[in-house]
C-alpha cells in the first residue's frame, strides 16, 4: 500500500467521522462526537491489549527462568517431542489470517462489504485451522504420555493410577534390549551423588518408559514397549540424549511441558475467543452494520487478532526452534 | 443538553425506579453506590473478624476454644479471612471503585465514564468474585470455629499471600476457589483501570489540560496504570498456583523441580504495586480535601501530580524488599533497598505540599478535615517506619514481627481508611443530597484516631522486641501490649459504628445539601446535589480546579455560591 493511499484513507476516515450527524445511532449519549467515541474505544482496546501482554509476560518470565537454569532440558524436550513442521504450518496459518483480518478492516473502512465478509471468513478458517493442528499436536503428546504436570511421564508425581501407566520393571534389564541400558544408563558416580540428593524427594519417579530410568532404579524396559507413534530410531536418539542429561536435568523435563502447555494453552484460549469475536463481527457485517463512519468493532477485533498472532510469533521460536 | 435544567425532583437517584433500574444501571453514580454497598459490607465483615482476632489474642494461650489444635485452625482461618478480604475486597476497590466511579466523570465534566457497559461488567466481576471469596473463607471459619459445615466452605489458612510451598501442599483446600475468587476480583480491578485511563485521556472537557485536572484524577490515573500493568501478573500467578495444586506442574513446587521463591517474586511484583493501588487514590482524596477545607489553592500542584506518577513507577521496582529474608542475593537486596528508599521522596513531597497548603489557609474544622489531618499524621508515622523495614540490617531483625504489622496498618488502615472516610464525608452531600451532622462526625474521627494509635503503636514496640507476627500464641511478656491493642481495636470499632450511624442519620434526617457545601471549585461542585442523571444541566467549562476565589459563602444559608465580583487572579503556581 502506498503512502499516499494510506493518507487518503486516513483523511477519508476522519472526514467520514466528522460529517456524522449528531443523532448517529451508534453514538453513545456520553460522547460528543463519533470521532471521540472511536478514539476512546481504540485507546481502551490498546490498554486492554497491554494487560494481555503483561499476563502472558508472567508466563514468558517463568519460561525464561526455567530455560536459563536448565537449557539442556529445553533443547532436549523441544527437539525430541515438538513437531517443527506442524508448528511452521500453524505460524503460516496465523500470519495469513492476520493479513486477511487487516484487509478486512480496510474493506470495512472503504465500505467494501463483500470483501469484508470474505476476509472475515478466511480469517475464521485460518483460526480454526490453527486450532485443528494444535489439537493434532496435543493428541500426539497425550499418546506419548508427555502431557502437562502429573500426566507427564517425566513428572515426579506422574499419576500411578492412570490407565496408560506402565509398571516399572521388576527385574534387571536384559542386555539385548534395543535401548542398550548397560553401560550408558548406569549413572556415573557424580550422577549418583546428585541422584541421592534428588531421590530424597522423588519416591514415585517413573522414568520415561522405553528411554531410561531414573538413576538408582532398575533400568529401562525394552524399546518394544515404547509408544508406537515414534520410530525406533528416533526413540534411540531420544533415549541417548535423555541419558546424557544430568540427574537434576532429567528430573525437570516435565517443567518444559508445563511451560509449553500453559503458554500454548492460554494462547489457544485466546484463539477461541478471537474466533468467537470474529464470528460476531461477521454476523454484524452480514447484517450490514458497518460503514466508513462506523467500523469500530471490526477495527478492535482486528487489533485483538493481531495480538493473538503476535504472541504466537514469540511462542513458535521459543518452543519449536531452540537448539 | 437542549433540555431544560432538571429540577431536584429528577436527580440520578429518582431518575428511574425499581430493582432492575439499579441492577442493570449504566450510570457511573449508581454503579459507585452499588460498589459502596458491597465494599462496605466486606469491610464490616472483615472488621468484625479483626476484632475477634484481637479478642482471641487477649491471652498468651488461646482461651476462646479449649482444644488448642482447633483453636489454632480457627485463628489461621480468621486471620486469612481478615487479611484477604480487607485487601482484595475493601482496600483495593474502596476509593477507586466507590469514590472514583462517582466523582471521576463529574470532575471531567462528562456524563459518564468512557465505557459504561464495561463499568457495569466490572461491578459484576467484583460481585461474583466477592461472593465466591466470602463464601469459601467464611465457610472455613465457621467450620473451624463453630463446627458448622457448609458445602464448599473449604476455608483458607495461608494468609492473604497464598505463599508456596505451603499453599501447594498442606494448606486448607480452599486455596483453589479462593485464588479463583481473587482472580475474578482482579479482572474487576483491571477493567476499572482501563475505563479510567481511557476516560481521562478522551473525555476531558474544553479548557482542562493535563495540568488543570484535579489532583484526585492524577491519583486515579496513576492508580489505573498500576491496575493495568500489575494485576494481569497476579492473574497469571494465581492461575499458575491453581495449576500447581491441581496438575502438579512443577513451576513453584520444589518437590517437582519448581522454585517457591519464584512465586514470591511474581506475587510481590503485583502486590507491592497493589500497595500503591491502595494508597495513591487516598493521597488524591487528601489533596482535594485539604485544599477545599483550607480554602486555599493547593500548594505545589505540579509536584503532587508528578509524585503520583513517580510513586506508580517506583512501586514497580521495589518488590524485592519483601524477600530480604527469603534468600535473595545480597546484590539484589542492596538494589531493592536503595530503590525502596527512593519511594520516600515523592511521598514526602506530598506531605510537605499538604502542609504547605494548610499554611495560612482558612482552615474549616469539618469532619473531612479531621480525617485528613489524621491521615497526614498516621501516614507520616507509617512512612517513616517503612524506612526501618527498607534498611537491610534492621529488616533482618524486624522481618515477620509485629513491627511489620504495625507499619502496614499505619499505611493501609491509618492512611487509606482515613482518606476513604475523609472522601466519603467530603462527597457525602453530593452523593446523597443530604448533610450529615458535624459533631458526631468529628467525635468519630477523634475516637478512631485514638483507637487506631492505641491498637497499633504497641505493636511497633512489641515487634521491636521480637514478637513474631501471625502467631496464635505468644510469650506472656507481650500480654500488656496485646491487651492495649485489643482495647484500641474496640475503641476503633465504636468510632466506626458512630460513623455508620452518622451516615444513616444524615441520609434519613439530614438537611438538604447545597450544590457546593464546601466551596470547592472542581467541576463536581458545579452541579446540583444530588446530580441529575447526566450530571450537568449545562455543560461546565473547566477552570483551575483550586481557584477558591470563584466562590463566596451563601449569605442566605448554607454552602457557597459563585462570586459576584470577577475573581481576582490568584498568583500563578509556578
Amino acid at each position: 500500500m502506498s503512502t499516499t493511499s494510506t493518507t487518503n484513507l486516513a483523511s477519508g476516515i476522519a472526514h467520514g467521522l466528522e460529517r456524522a450527524p449528531g443523532h448517529d445511532p451508534h453514538l453513545a449519549h456520553h460522547f460528543h462526537s463519533p470521532e471521540q467515541q472511536y478514539r476512546s474505544a481504540k485507546l481502551g482496546m490498546w490498554v486492554f491489549l497491554g494487560t494481555e501482554i503483561l499476563m502472558f509476560g508472567g508466563l514468558f518470565c517463568a519460561y525464561a527462568i526455567n530455560r536459563h537454569n536448565h537449557p539442556l532440558v529445553f533443547s532436549f524436550a523441544a527437539q525430541s517431542y515438538l513437531n517443527v513442521g506442524l508448528g511452521t504450518l500453524n505460524t503460516l496459518l496465523l500470519i495469513t489470517s492476520s493479513l486477511t483480518m487487516a484487509w478486512g478492516v480496510r474493506a470495512a473502512q472503504l465500505e467494501q462489504r463483500r470483501v469484508l465478509i470474505t476476509c472475515l471468513i478466511l480469517t475464521l478458517v485460518g483460526g480454526a485451522g490453527f486450532l485443528v493442528i494444535k489439537a493434532i499436536e496435543y493428541q500426539a503428546k497425550w499418546d506419548e504420555h508427555v502431557w502437562i504436570g502429573q500426566w507427564n511421564r517425566y513428572n515426579n508425581d506422574y499419576n500411578d493410577e492412570s490407565p496408560y501407566k506402565e509398571a516399572p520393571p521388576a527385574q534387571p534389564p536384559s542386555p539385548t534390549a534395543a535401548v542398550s541400558a548397560a553401560p550408558e544408563a548406569a549413572p556415573s558416580s557424580s550422577d549418583a551423588n546428585k541422584a541421592t540428593d534428588v531421590s530424597k524427594v522423588k519416591p514415585r519417579y517413573i522414568g520415561p518408559t522405553g528411554l531410561a530410568n531414573a538413576p538408582g532404579q532398575p533400568s529401562a524396559p525394552p524399546a518394544a514397549e515404547a509408544p508406537p507413534a515414534s520410530g525406533a530410531e528416533m526413540d534411540q536418539q531420544r533415549a541417548q540424549r535423555y541419558r546424557d542429561l544430568s540427574a537434576g536435568d532429567q528430573w525437570r523435563v516435565s517443567t518444559f511441558f508445563s511451560c509449553y502447555f500453559l503458554m500454548t494453552g492460554l494462547h489457544g484460549l485466546h484463539v477461541v475467543v478471537g474466533i468467537a469475536l470474529i464470528s460476531w463481527v461477521l454476523l454484524r457485517s452480514l447484517r450490514g452494520d458497518f460503514s466508513s463512519r462506523y467500523f469500530t468493532p471490526v477495527d478492535l477485533v482486528g487489533l485483538y487478532w493481531h495480538l493473538v498472532d503476535m504472541i504466537w510469533i514469540f511462542l513458535f521460536p521459543l518452543f519449536y526452534l531452540i537448539r | 443538553m437542549s433540555e431544560a435544567p432538571r429540577s431536584q425532583a429528577t436527580n440520578y437517584l429518582t431518575h428511574t425506579r425499581g430493582f432492575k433500574s439499579w441492577a442493570l444501571t449504566l450510570d457511573h453514580k449508581r454503579i459507585g453506590l452499588l460498589y459502596m454497598m458491597f465494599v462496605l459490607s466486606a469491610f464490616l465483615l472483615a472488621g468484625i473478624f479483626a476484632m475477634l482476632l484481637r479478642t482471641f489474642l487477649l491471652t498468651p494461650k488461646p482461651w476462646m476454644i479449649a482444644d488448642p489444635e482447633k483453636a489454632m485452625r480457627f485463628y489461621n482461618n480468621m486471620f486469612s479471612l481478615h487479611g484477604a478480604m480487607m485487601v482484595f475486597m475493601f482496600m483495593i476497590p474502596a476509593i477507586p471503585a466507590i469514590l472514583g466511579n462517582f466523582v471521576l466523570p463529574m470532575m471531567l465534566g462528562a456524563k459518564d465514564v468512557a465505557f459504561p457497559r464495561l463499568n457495569l461488567l466490572s461491578f459484576y466481576f467484583y460481585f461474583v468474585g466477592a461472593m465466591f471469596f466470602t463464601y469459601v473463607l467464611l465457610g472455613g471459619v465457621l467450620r473451624a470455629g463453630f463446627d458448622l459445615h457448609i458445602p464448599g466452605g473449604m476455608g483458607l489458612d495461608t494468609g492473604w499471600t497464598f505463599y508456596t510451598p505451603y499453599s501447594t501442599a498442606k494448606a486448607e483446600s480452599g486455596v483453589i476457589p479462593a485464588t479463583l475468587g481473587a482472580f475474578i476480583l482482579g479482572f474487576s480491578s483491571i477493567l476499572t483501570g482501563v475505563n479510567f485511563v481511557t476516560s481521562i485521556h478522551t473525555l476531558r472537557p474544553k479548557g482542562m489540560t493535563w495540568f488543570r485536572m484535579p489532583l484526585f484524577l492524577w491519583a486515579l490515573y496513576a492508580t489505573s496504570v498500576i491496575q493495568i500493568l500489575a494485576t494481569p501478573v497476579l492473574a497469571i500467578t494465581l492461575l499458575l498456583l491453581v495449576a500447581e495444586r491441581t496438575m502438579h506442574i512443577g513451576i513453584f513446587d520444589p518437590l517437582l523441580g519448581g522454585d517457591p521463591i519464584l512465586y514470591q517474586h511474581f506475587f510481590w511484583f503485583y502486590s507491592h504495586p497493589a500497595v500503591y493501588i491502595m494508597i495513591l487514590p487516598a493521597m488524591g482524596v487528601i489533596s482535594e480535601v485539604i485544599s477545599v477545607h483550607s480554602h486555599k489553592h493547593i500548594f505545589g500542584y505540579n509536584f503532587i501530580a508528578y509524585s503520583s506518577i513517580a510513586l506508580a513507577l517506583l512501586g514497580f521496582l521495589v518488590w524485592g524488599h519483601h524477600l530480604f529474608a527469603a534468600g535473595q542475593s545480597n546484590l539484589a537486596n542492596s538494589i531493592f533497598s536503595l530503590l525502596t528508599f527512593s519511594v520516600a521522596i515523592p511521598s514526602a513531597v506530598k506531605v510537605f505540599n499538604w502542609l504547605g497548603t494548610m499554611y495560612k489557609g482558612s482552615i474549616h474544622f469539618t469532619t473531612p478535615m479531621f480525617f485528613a489531618m489524621g491521615f497526614i499524621m498516621l501516614f507520616t508515622i507509617g512512612g517513616l517506619t517503612g524506612l526501618f523495614l527498607g534498611a537491610l540490617a534492621t529488616d533482618i531483625h524486624l522481618h515477620d514481627t509485629y513491627f511489620v504489622v504495625a507499619h502496614f496498618h499505619y499505611v493501609m488502615m491509618g492512611s487509606t481508611l482515613f482518606a476513604f472516610l475523609a472522601g466519603m464525608y467530603h462527597w457525602f452531600p453530593k452523593m446523597s443530597g443530604k448533610m450529615y451532622s458535624e459533631n458526631p462526625g468529628r467525635i468519630a474521627a477523634v475516637l478512631i484516631f485514638i483507637g487506631f494509635n492505641l491498637t497499633f503503636f504497641p505493636q511497633f514496640v512489641m515487634g521491636a522486641h521480637g514478637a513474631p507476627r501471625r502467631w496464635a500464641t505468644y510469650p506472656p511478656e507481650f500480654q500488656p501490649y496485646h491487651v492495649a491493642s485489643t482495647l484500641g481495636a474496640y475503641l476503633m470499632g465504636i468510632g466506626l459504628v458512630t460513623v455508620g450511624l452518622n451516615w444513616l442519620h444524615g441520609l434519613l434526617r439530614g438537611r438538604a445539601a447545597p450544590a457546593n457545601p464546601w466551596g470547592g471549585n472542581s467541576l463536581e461542585w458545579h452541579t446540583s446535589s444530588p446530580p441529575p442523571y447526566d450530571n450537568f444541566a449545562v455543560e461546565p467549562v473547566a477552570d483551575d480546579p483550586y481557584r477558591m476565589s470563584n466562590w463566596e459563602p451563601d449569605p442566605t444559608g448554607e454552602g457557597w455560591i459563585p462570586s459576584k465580583q470577577p475573581p481576582e487572579l490568584e498568583p500563578a503556581e509556578h
